[in-house]
């Protein structure tokens, strides 16, 4: 990105922020359920982008710690906890069960790891399925409240797409900070070369670990949030193909971009509702535009303008040494 | 007794099967690095392939053939050349988030174009049962049984008797190496992918009559067969059949012996503990492609 100029990007995204914000004032219900959709679930591929895009720990289980998240703020709300105090739970608990989950990453790597995820991410739908005194099975939780945000009930769609949204603002500066910080130049280090980042002193263990805890910790977040959307959930929901969807929004909005997971959220939550007037068509359509985008550019939405931006700035830097070159000419 | 030598030869069935899905499974991977996330799917279609082409008119046996055919253009042919030679290069997990994208399409296309419905499919081994050490087997169970277990039988012979699976293996061992001393590297890689679509089409016949042809049956399978692989070993075909056929069993014993409820986990514990502590399967070797 940094081909723009810098006011010029501020700009930018000040207009999204507050095209975000006015916008879906006069959407109807289903049009800001769909969007409220889209922040909650960046949240999660977010966390999967650090897993993933920076740490290069591939990772299928991110549903379930949306799913733990889910079942943990319904649990709360509904026993008359207030949703912070949940979502601190499920940040805790999938932070946790994410640093366990972690260990197998220390001793197998790739598809393995893959594997490991995605048998874990059965686990716990079986759990969410079968301990009904904890979950209510498959008949679910219903009637999950939605908070009382600074005395202001969210019950209507609007304010709880603004709970929604200022969530993700929070989540989003929060990784913002992470990926520059010395843990982000760790994780990325673990991603290119994990031998020479081991030999450079960078506690690999710790960092696979803690790449793996954090990116389930918003996974977590993402499920609290998604219970009191929905204000009622059952397991299915929270299967593996959610995992497998996080994963892909990650690829196509680019693995590894800051930016990634939002652009794939939206790939993935909006374009399916866009396709909606082509009827029964709509999510073949969505898997082919899938297919297409990936042919095109593996790394992603993202990658096409990262390779647009490099080229023009090898094409100018060549520029600026034609320019250069003939300048000496002259002066001989 | 009788009921666990029951439930031993019903697991055996679909663990041969498995095993069959398993082995073009890694095939794929050995040769050209794709993990097919729709190899589930593969097995899915094959079956509306020969119901479209019975709707059509045709009689059973030509709609097997009409269906292994097309498979082996579509899924074999096809999806080489559309989808992973264009992404081959660009690593494994692109290629693998757009068989996710493919297994959606397969599935939607089904369930647009035929029906939503599961539909009847005819068995192509007789039905009824036969009494084998005063046990009633079920007739179905040992055909699918037999006929898998030719398959693989044909194939390993294939792939270590004859000059062209010699090729294969090279193929898939090293490519450059097998490029220098004059093994068509490209014609052996198709080759195997028209292997896999045959498989998955023979897999397709001989599970549908047990299932029912469903859109949405390929889920349940493609993830066995990921399972398979993974345990008997990612790098050996024969991993992969003695994976499939554990799994078969593991399967229905889970389902009998342990909750029905919690069957689904015991292949699952078992693939982390094997992945954990033997991560080149059962019967892999660590670090090496074979065939």
């Amino acid at each position: 990105m940094s081909g723009f100029a810098k006011p010029l990007k501020i700009a930018f995204g000040l207009i999204v922020i507050a095209a975000l914000i006015a916008v879906p004032m006069n959407f109807n219900r289903y049009g800001l359920f769909i969007l409220s959709q889209w922040a909650v679930m960046a949240i999660a591929a977010m966390g999967l982008n650090l897993t993933l895009g920076y740490a290069g720990q591939v990772s299928l289980a991110q549903g379930a710690f949306v799913g733990i998240g889910a079942y943990v703020a319904a649990i709360m709300t509904t026993h008359g906890w207030p949703l912070p105090a949940a979502i601190v739970v499920a940040i805790g608990l999938s932070f946790a069960v994410g640093w366990v989950l972690g260990y197998p990453a220390l001793r197998v790597q790739h598809h393995y790891l893959a594997f490991v995820t995605l048998a874990f991410s059965t686990l716990a739908f079986l759990v969410f399925r079968n301990e009904s005194w904890l979950t209510g099975g498959i008949y679910g939780i219903s009637n999950i409240p939605r908070p009382h945000i600074f005395g202001i009930a969210t019950n209507k769609p609007l304010p709880f797409y603004y709970v929604c949204l200022g969530s993700l603002a929070i989540v989003s500066l929060a990784v913002w900070w992470l990926i520059r910080s010395p843990w982000g130049r760790a994780f990325m280090a673990l991603r290119e070369n994990p031998l020479r980042a081991q030999s450079l002193g960078v506690d690999t263990r710790r960092y696979t670990l803690m790449a793996f805890a954090i990116g389930s910790a918003l996974g977590g977040v993402a499920g609290a949030l998604y219970a009191p959307l929905t204000q009622y959930i059952d397991p299915v929901p929270f299967n593996l193909s959610l995992s497998l969807d996080l994963l892909m929004m990650v690829i196509v909005g680019g693995a590894g971009f800051f930016l990634g997971p939002f652009l794939g959220a939206m790939i993935a939550v909006l374009l399916p509702e866009w396709l909606r007037f082509t009827e029964g068509y709509y999510l073949m359509l969505y898997a082919i535009a899938v297919m297409g985008l990936l042919i095109w550019s593996p790394t992603g939405i993202l990658g096409i303008l990262d390779r647009y931006l490099a080229e023009r700035r090898t094409k100018a830097a060549s520029a600026q040494r034609a320019v250069a070159k003939s300048r000496l000419e002259t002066v001989q | 007794m009788s009921n666990l030598f029951d439930l031993l030869v019903a697991g055996l069935a679909t663990g041969a099967i498995y095993a069959l899905v398993a082995v073009g499974f890694t095939l794929l991977w050995q040769t050209s690095q794709t993990i097919n996330f729709a190899q589930g799917e593969f097995v899915m279609l094959p079956a509306f392939l020969m119901l479209a082409a019975m709707h059509a008119g045709a009689p059973f046996w030509l709609a097997i053939i009409l269906g292994i055919l097309l498979s082996m253009l579509l899924l074999g042919l096809a999806f080489k050349m559309l989808l992973v030679d264009p992404m081959l290069r660009h690593g494994v997990l692109p290629l693998a988030i757009a068989t996710m994208a493919l297994a959606i399409g397969l599935k939607e296309a089904v369930k647009q174009f035929f029906s939503a419905e599961a539909s009847p499919f005819p068995s192509i081994v007789p039905t009824g049962d036969i009494s084998i050490l005063g046990h009633a087997v079920s007739l179905q169970s040992i055909g699918v049984l037999l006929l898998a277990i030719l398959a693989v039988f044909g194939l390993t012979a294939l792939l270590n008797r004859t000059s062209l699976g010699h090729q294969m293996q090279a193929a898939a061992q090293n490519p450059t190496v097998a490029r220098i001393i004059g093994v068509p590297v490209e014609r052996m890689i198709l080759l195997t992918f028209l292997i896999n679509a045959f498989l998955v089409a023979l897999a397709s016949l001989l599970i549908t009559p047990i299932y029912l042809a469903k859109f949405t049956s390929g889920e349940v399978l493609g993830q066995a067969a990921f399972i398979a692989a993974i345990i008997g070993g990612f790098n050996q075909v024969r991993g992969a059949i003695a994976g499939g056929l554990l799994i078969g069993v593991l399967d229905n014993l889970a389902a009998a012996y342990v909750s029905t409820q919690y069957r689904a986990a015991v292949p699952m514990i078992f693939l982390i503990a094997v992945i954990l502590f033997r991560p080149q399967g059962l019967l892999g070797r660590a670090e090496e492609r074979t065939v």
